[in-house]
């Protein structure tokens, strides 16, 4: 049940596409279409941010090279962990996952993304790596306590011209309903869940009698 | 306000000639550098601690003994002492002998080390970081301020009936920073003790600074202390000065772009917008360095990271001449504008002495025999 002033969720897309455009971002647009009308359908409005990995490419070498994020790192870092659902596709290289998509979610805290729905994509040149999400994309969320929907999509390069509607009835069929079915169940957990409330440990420190205590 | 300068004791090569100084050098080059900065009028000399190579910053007290028998005024501390890994009660034993030693010169800086291996060197576990800390300390505190001591822990062999000695010099412990860059518990523990609070802040961005000093002083004034401004707040830095900006710029970045610290990462221009590293005139350094109590309040100690970046030493002492000569002196005034009266100064031991009413020998004699009690309250009882 949604009440109001809860009616709100903010959506996080990553993309780690590296051309433009890259067909990377492109499902992970579609992706995001698709959450957006399942959520509404549960009464939900999307605040959407994207984010191009491309962009903070150097900005994260630099991050794992010094420490510390760069302030525009910084806030692109914030938008994932704050938010109440991730959608995000990267490109199959070399059997898994891009070296740059690991490392965006290098430089997020561990328990950052703790609870939080997850839709997963992947692109590649053929269906052949489409085992790569479940081999290691959703090994990484699951060691990261996300929720990581039960659909993850795959699209090769000859999804892009697949038919998608062609058992006569309209239904979507083949990229576009996968696309479809991950959405719904993303929907489901996002539209399902409280707003996340950003755990600041600035406000609330551990009481020093408890961290004594503990030992 | 108290500023001085810190060193980590690292080993590095000056990438201008391919250089490595030997072990030996750096160790006689740290001292060098102490006695110029007692020499050029800054407050306090303070050393890290680090248990492998490229750093030769091992067994700090016996640097700190040596520069304290060669110096006369400023202040030996720690940047850090590595209270996770080292033997509280070594802790307590060596500085109160410095501090005898050094007629009350000493103060240090809490830290838990990022050295992974450390860790299992010393028998303990990094997983353990923030509970070694708060035990370790927890014991420390009371070897300083208790004669005899009955302890156990999870991390330690038991006391039964120990004394630490030297006992404190008059009878007051060496004050105490905490330094910590990221985690809040630290903040806490600094704050729950009335410590100081010592934020390391030469790799962040000051608004994380900012958040850490914040919320030392919230917990210092919860837990008693006094109000959140008259917390004792320190803050890190570094620098490199020429009298023109470009000169110094053109001259550091050689040895920026490859320092293991900064080196491949940020540009020079980067890094210094991110954070307090300033390269430039001495009055970039001063304009810098006065604005920060706009972000952490008004402080009490500011540390400055000279021998940086593999910099051979005639070069170190030459920045620090230009640091105590012609920017401390105009920050100590820049800073104690507008500082409220209510403000304190870092304790020292002369003020934690004033504050105790006075000095009082606290040796702790042999107990007697027969009595089991110290011989002047044995002599007392018969």
């Amino acid at each position: 049940m949604t009440t109001p002033g809860t009616s709100t969720r903010r959506v996080a897309v990553v993309s780690a596409g590296l051309r433009q455009p890259s067909s990377t971002r492109l499902l992970a647009d579609r992706l995001a279409e698709a959450a957006g009308t399942q959520l509404a359908a549960r009464g939900v409005d999307v605040d959407l941010r994207v984010l191009e990995l491309r962009e903070y490419a150097h900005d994260l070498t630099n991050h794992l090279l010094s420490g510390f994020p760069s302030p525009s790192l910084g806030e692109a870092i914030e938008a994932v962990t704050t938010a109440d659902g991730l959608i995000t596709v990267s490109p199959i290289f070399t059997a898994s996952y891009s070296g740059l998509f690991k490392t965006f979610f290098d430089v997020v805290d561990a328990d950052a993304l703790e609870g939080m729905p997850v839709l997963l994509g992947a692109t590649g040149g053929t269906e052949r790596h489409s085992l790569a999400l479940e081999h290691a994309m959703r090994p990484l969320f699951t060691y990261l306590h996300a929720i990581v929907v039960p659909t993850a999509i795959y699209a090769a390069t000859s999804d892009w011209g697949a038919e998608q509607a062609g058992d006569g009835a309209g239904a979507p069929t083949g990229l576009a309903r996968r696309i479809e079915r991950g959405a719904r169940e993303f929907a489901d957990f996002v539209a399902g869940r409280e707003p996340r409330q950003a755990a600041d440990p600035f406000a609330v420190p551990t009481p020093f009698e408890q961290l004594l205590a503990e030992n | 306000m108290q500023f001085g300068i810190f060193t980590v004791g690292d080993v590095t090569t000056d990438p201008t000639t391919g250089r490595t100084p030997t072990e030996h050098e750096r160790i006689k080059a740290t001292v060098a550098i102490a006695k110029k900065a007692e020499e050029a009028g800054l407050d306090v000399f303070a050393t890290g601690e680090h248990h492998n190579p490229p750093f030769i910053a091992s067994a700090p007290t016996t640097t700190l003994a040596y520069i304290g028998a060669q110096t006369e005024r400023i202040i030996l501390s720690t940047a850090t002492t590595l209270i996770t890994t080292t033997d509280p009660v070594l802790i307590a034993e060596n500085y109160a002998k410095l501090q005898h030693l050094t007629d009350g010169r000493v103060d240090l800086m809490m830290g838990r080390g990022n050295t992974g291996p450390v860790y299992p060197w010393f028998g303990k576990d990094i997983r353990d970081g923030i509970a070694l800390a708060v035990e370790n300390y927890a014991l420390l505190h009371r070897l300083w301020r208790e004669d005899v001591v009955d302890w156990q822990g999870r991390f330690r062999t038991p006391l039964q009936g120990f004394t630490s000695v030297p006992r404190p010099l008059d009878g007051v412990p060496p004050f105490v920073w905490h330094g910590s860059i990221r985690s809040p518990e630290i903040a806490e523990q600094a704050a729950y003790y009335g410590d100081g609070f010592f934020h390391n802040n030469i790799f962040w961005p000051m608004s994380h600074t900012k958040q850490m000093v914040g919320l030392y002083r919230r917990r210092f004034e919860h837990y008693g202390h006094g109000p959140a401004d008259t917390a004792i707040v320190g803050l890190g830095g570094q620098v490199f000065m020429r009298p023109n900006s470009q000169d110094a710029v053109r001259e550091f970045r050689p040895y920026f772009d490859v320092a293991p610290v900064y080196g491949h990462g940020p540009s020079l221009e980067e890094f210094t917008e991110q954070t307090p590293l300033t390269v430039g005139s001495p009055q970039q350094v001063i304009d810098r360095y006065a604005a920060m109590r706009d972000h952490v309040g008004h402080y009490q100690r500011q540390l400055f990271l000279m021998d940086h970046a593999g910099l051979p030493l005639d070069v170190v002492l030459e920045q620090i001449e230009i640091l105590g000569t012609e920017v401390v002196p105009v920050l100590r005034r820049e800073m104690a504008t507008g500082r409220p009266a209510h403000i304190p100064d870092a304790p020292t031991h002369a003020s934690l002495v004033e504050a105790a009413g006075g000095g009082r020998d606290t040796t702790v004699h042999a107990v007697d025999d027969v009595t089991g009690k110290a011989p002047e309250a044995a002599e007392a009882s018969r």
